[in-house]
């Protein structure tokens, strides 16, 4: 007797928790809620990307023109897949001592895979994401970028007063 | 009664009367053969295109999306756009694949759901072929298409495409029980097989009025047990993407994988018509018994569009199940069809017989 009332009630919560699914698709055909598709190529005015999108690799640089990268190499060691480069070059500081500074932060856009160790394990915070997603391009070399601009300088760390 | 000016017979019979005073009455036949068979593969075509058109706005809507809308207005020609990619695709030879087998599989699909879609009544006047055993004869045909699933699956050299028939094999042939007995249901209310026989009882009410909670039940059972047969979601485990790409169809390019994916949607339109034509009337408008007056207006709308406007209905239903549960697992999938749906069919063919018995039914 137990199980066969034990298997009308199992039917009827089935069907009970089946029709309260229903019920949900159903509204939401009968009165769609904020419609969620981007029109995208007109809408590229008014775009706006999640703040965690992953475009591609950038280093930001304030308006001296001065970016955090050391060129300590951090990056490079740390990208799974070779897609970062870093050269280096030496250059005096104030007291005539020669220390390294970056040359050229490579960026291979067409080998990364977006996995992120790279922001990840720079102890500057030298490298983010940018938002930009349209890579396409007729040459593949355009793919290769320096990510520290012409002229640009390490930022000195504010000294504590 | 209905009106005779969207009877369907007096233009069949003109045509008909047409061509026999012109040419010799086997030359008829064969004329009207190729008439009936170019209006079913036009009708076929637009059908398949529409639908596939349908369910991507339907589900679009329900997840809050717009759908297609870039070719055309509302993106109504994005499906001809999607026809005219396939047809222009290359036909891969799978290596090591039974060549015959894989080429046949797809037109077996095709050719039975083109068999099922002949002995439907449309409207009025307007079915091919009116057979004493029309229900009998749709469900043999329509489960024949197993048949090329399981050889699209076994010839194309694949696991993916092996597993996905043999699931497909093991559900249609559970469910087609389920779905023999629910119809069962309604046979045992007309007394008769013959679809237009079926259509005429429900002059007065729909059996699904007249035949009240276990004409409702049998609905019910039917529409989970015919979900199941065509392999759609939540039971399109034949196909399931995540598991097994594409299941039995995983090797088909180009053409011959439209032809799988038409079929299923034919299927899917096949199934509503039967759940129309003998729960909800067919092409029978609304009638109440008595209400003259409301039945007369009921009248002036055409019996093609009480049809098609009943079937649409339960297509939207049918792709309102596949965009709100998940898909089953294979036991769960075994265990639901003889564990639940069996047992309670076969209790529903008890009472009905019972009801039909001492007449507590509306007549
Ligand atoms: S995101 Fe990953 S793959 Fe891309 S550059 Fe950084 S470490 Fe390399
Ligand atoms: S980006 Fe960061 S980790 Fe890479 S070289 Fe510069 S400071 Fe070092």
């Amino acid at each position: 007797m137990n199980s066969v009332v034990r298997y009308f009630t199992d039917i009827y919560k089935g069907v009970t928790s089946l029709w309260t699914g229903m019920k949900v698709t159903g509204k939401y055909f009968i009165s769609p809620g904020e419609i969620v598709t981007e029109q995208y190529p007109e809408n590229r005015a008014t775009l706006k990307m999640e703040d965690r999108f992953k475009g591609e690799v950038i280093m930001p640089h304030d308006e001296n023109n001065q970016h955090k990268c050391t060129g300590c190499g951090i990056c490079e060691v740390n990208c799974p897949n070779g897609s970062i480069e870093i050269i280096t070059k030496k250059v005096p500081n104030e007291q005539g001592k020669m220390v390294r500074a970056i040359d050229k932060h490579i960026y291979h856009l067409s080998m990364c895979t977006f996995c992120e160790l790279c922001i990840k394990t720079c102890p500057f915070d030298a490298i983010t994401w940018g938002q930009d997603f349209e890579h396409a391009v007729f040459d593949r070399t355009r793919l290769t970028r320096v990510l520290n601009r012409p002229g640009s300088s390490l930022k000195k760390k504010e000294v504590k007063s | 009664m209905i009106l005779e000016i969207y009877s369907f017979s007096t233009l069949t019979s003109s045509i008909d009367e047409g061509l026999n005073s012109v040419m010799a009455p086997w030359l008829v036949t064969l004329t009207e053969f190729v008439i009936v068979g170019i209006v079913f593969l036009l009708f076929y075509a637009l059908l398949g295109l529409f639908l596939v058109y349908l369910e991507r706005k339907v589900c679009a809507v329900i997840q809050n999306r717009i759908g297609p809308n870039r070719v055309g207005k509302w993106g109504m020609f994005q499906t001809i756009a999607d026809l005219i990619k396939l047809l222009m695709k290359e036909l891969i030879t799978i290596k090591n694949a039974d060549k015959f087998l894989f080429n046949l599989a797809p037109f077996i699909v095709i050719i039975t759901s083109f068999m099922a879609i002949a002995a439907l009544p449309f409207a009025k006047g307007l079915q091919a072929i009116d057979l004493n055993i029309g229900i009998f004869y749709v469900m043999a045909v329509s489960s024949l298409g197993v048949v090329g699933i399981l050889i699209a699956g076994w010839s194309s050299n694949s696991k993916y495409s092996l597993i996905g028939a043999m699931r497909s094999g093991a559900q249609i042939i559970s469910y087609e029980l389920s779905v023999g007995l629910s119809l069962l249901a309604i046979v045992i209310f007309s007394g008769s097989m013959q679809l237009s026989t079926i259509v005429e009882s429900q002059a007065d009410g729909w059996w699904i009025f007249k035949g009240h909670i276990p004409a409702l039940f049998a609905f019910v059972l039917y529409l989970i047990a015919a979900t199941a047969e065509i392999n759609r979601g939540p039971f399109d485990l034949a196909e399931a993407e995540s598991e097994l790409t594409a299941g039995f169809h995983t090797e088909y390019s180009g053409i011959k994988f439209a032809f799988f994916f038409l079929a299923e949607y034919i299927n899917m339109f096949i199934v509503a018509a039967i759940a129309t034509t003998l729960f909800l009337g067919g092409w029978m408008p609304l009638h109440i018994g008595g209400w003259e007056g409301f039945n007369q207006i009921m009248d002036y709308i055409p019996s093609i569009v009480w049809f098609f406007g009943k079937t649409f209905v339960i297509i939207y239903i049918i792709m309102w199940f596949k965009w709100t549960f998940p898909r089953l697992r294979i036991d769960q999938l075994l265990n639901l069809e003889w564990k639940y749906l069996l047992p309670l069919n076969l209790m529903n063919i008890v009472l009905i017989s019972f009801v039909v018995l001492i007449g507590l039914y509306f007549k």
